[in-house]
């Protein structure tokens, strides 16, 4: 069992953030009520901060990242996540090796 | 209303396993995944399986690797962990009035095992049935086991992997966000979400570098939504 201080600290600072998001729900029940704007700022939040963290792998590293970023993309729209990282594993691998 | 323990918890913990299994099918080699790659990383097996257990989130624990790095930079992934789990903040209020049944530490120990996929199935069972404590511990921390096991087996086998590049695994993470991302496509709000957080991280990317292009690209997409949504301005 080896742990690095810093490693232990950020995870536990992620378990502490986390636990908040969860339970703090619980005690704005009935207070909270977002709609229109503010209901889709709100829930565009996953998905901006997912495509920030992946963009410098997807826009700046080169384009067989990119194209196989597109691969990717056009496998999600149809098939479970699992197939879409097989495919866009595949298309960079493949890309990596014959260019 | 009676509280804790319902004469039927026997079938609510067997509806909360059928309810469960097939997401545990297709989150356990995901958790293997992380497993894996957060060894490739250069987190210790005890780590990456501490980090399983103490947060169980994936986006946020997939998004903490691709940012890793030696010196680890703690405020960066703790910041971009509060974010990507904000959703959670929501969850938790729609289920409060469905919780009629837990005592207030089972609410406090089984909102520890929200997920987006419990979340879901808890909404649905309580359209037609009251939500018990049995369902949820059920459902929700069969997930957690699961979660765990895989992510330690993953990361005991990812020693043994050598270099993730070689095997195109350094890619794994940002196909992987691509099909998570795809579960949040609504039409055009997401469109402009995901074009103005993509351009505005990339370009912050290359201008100041990591992990600036995450605090960045995100509250572009988060303000391009706002933009983009209809309703009074």
């Amino acid at each position: 069992m080896s742990f690095d201080t810093a490693t232990l600290i950020t995870i536990l600072g992620m378990s502490a953030v986390t636990y908040f998001t969860r339970i703090a729900g619980l005690f704005i029940a009935g207070r909270l009520d977002l709609s229109g704007r503010a209901k889709a700022a709100f829930d565009a939040i996953p998905p901006a901060v997912l495509v920030a963290v992946i963009a410098p792998s997807a826009l700046a590293t080169g384009w067989r990242e990119t194209a196989a970023a597109l691969v990717a993309a056009a496998a999600a729209t149809r098939l479970p996540i699992l197939a879409t990282i097989a495919l866009g594993v595949g298309a960079v691998v493949a890309l990596r090796a014959l260019t | 209303m009676d509280r804790g323990i319902s004469p039927h918890w026997r079938d609510d913990v067997l509806a909360g396993l059928g309810d469960i299994w097939p997401v545990m099918l297709a989150v356990a080699p995901i958790a293997g995944l992380f497993g894996a790659l957060a060894v490739g990383k250069g987190l210790s097996i005890a780590e990456a399986s501490a980090m399983s257990v103490l947060v169980f989130a994936g986006g946020a624990q997939f998004a903490a690797l691709e940012l890793w790095s030696y010196p680890v930079p703690v405020a960066a992934l703790v910041f971009s962990t509060l974010l990507i789990n904000a959703r959670h903040v929501l969850m938790g209020a729609s289920l409060m009035p469905k919780l009629g049944r837990f005592t207030r530490l089972q609410r406090l120990a089984g909102m520890f095992m929200l997920t987006d996929e419990a979340w879901a199935l808890a909404e649905r069972r309580a359209l037609g049935r009251s939500l018990t404590p049995a369902y949820w511990f059920a459902l929700a921390g069969t997930l957690g086991l699961t979660w765990i096991v895989s992510s330690v087996l993953g990361a005991w086998l990812g020693s043994f992997l050598g270099d993730p590049r070689r095997i195109g695994a350094d890619f794994a993470f940002t196909a992987l966000f691509i099909g998570l991302i795809a579960g949040f496509w609504n039409g055009r709000v997401a469109a402009a979400t995901i074009a103005a957080s993509g351009l505005v991280a990339a370009a912050t990317y290359a201008a100041f570098g990591t992990p600036w292009h995450v605090a960045a690209g995100a509250f572009a997409g988060i303000a391009a939504a706002y933009l983009a949504a209809p309703g009074p301005r």
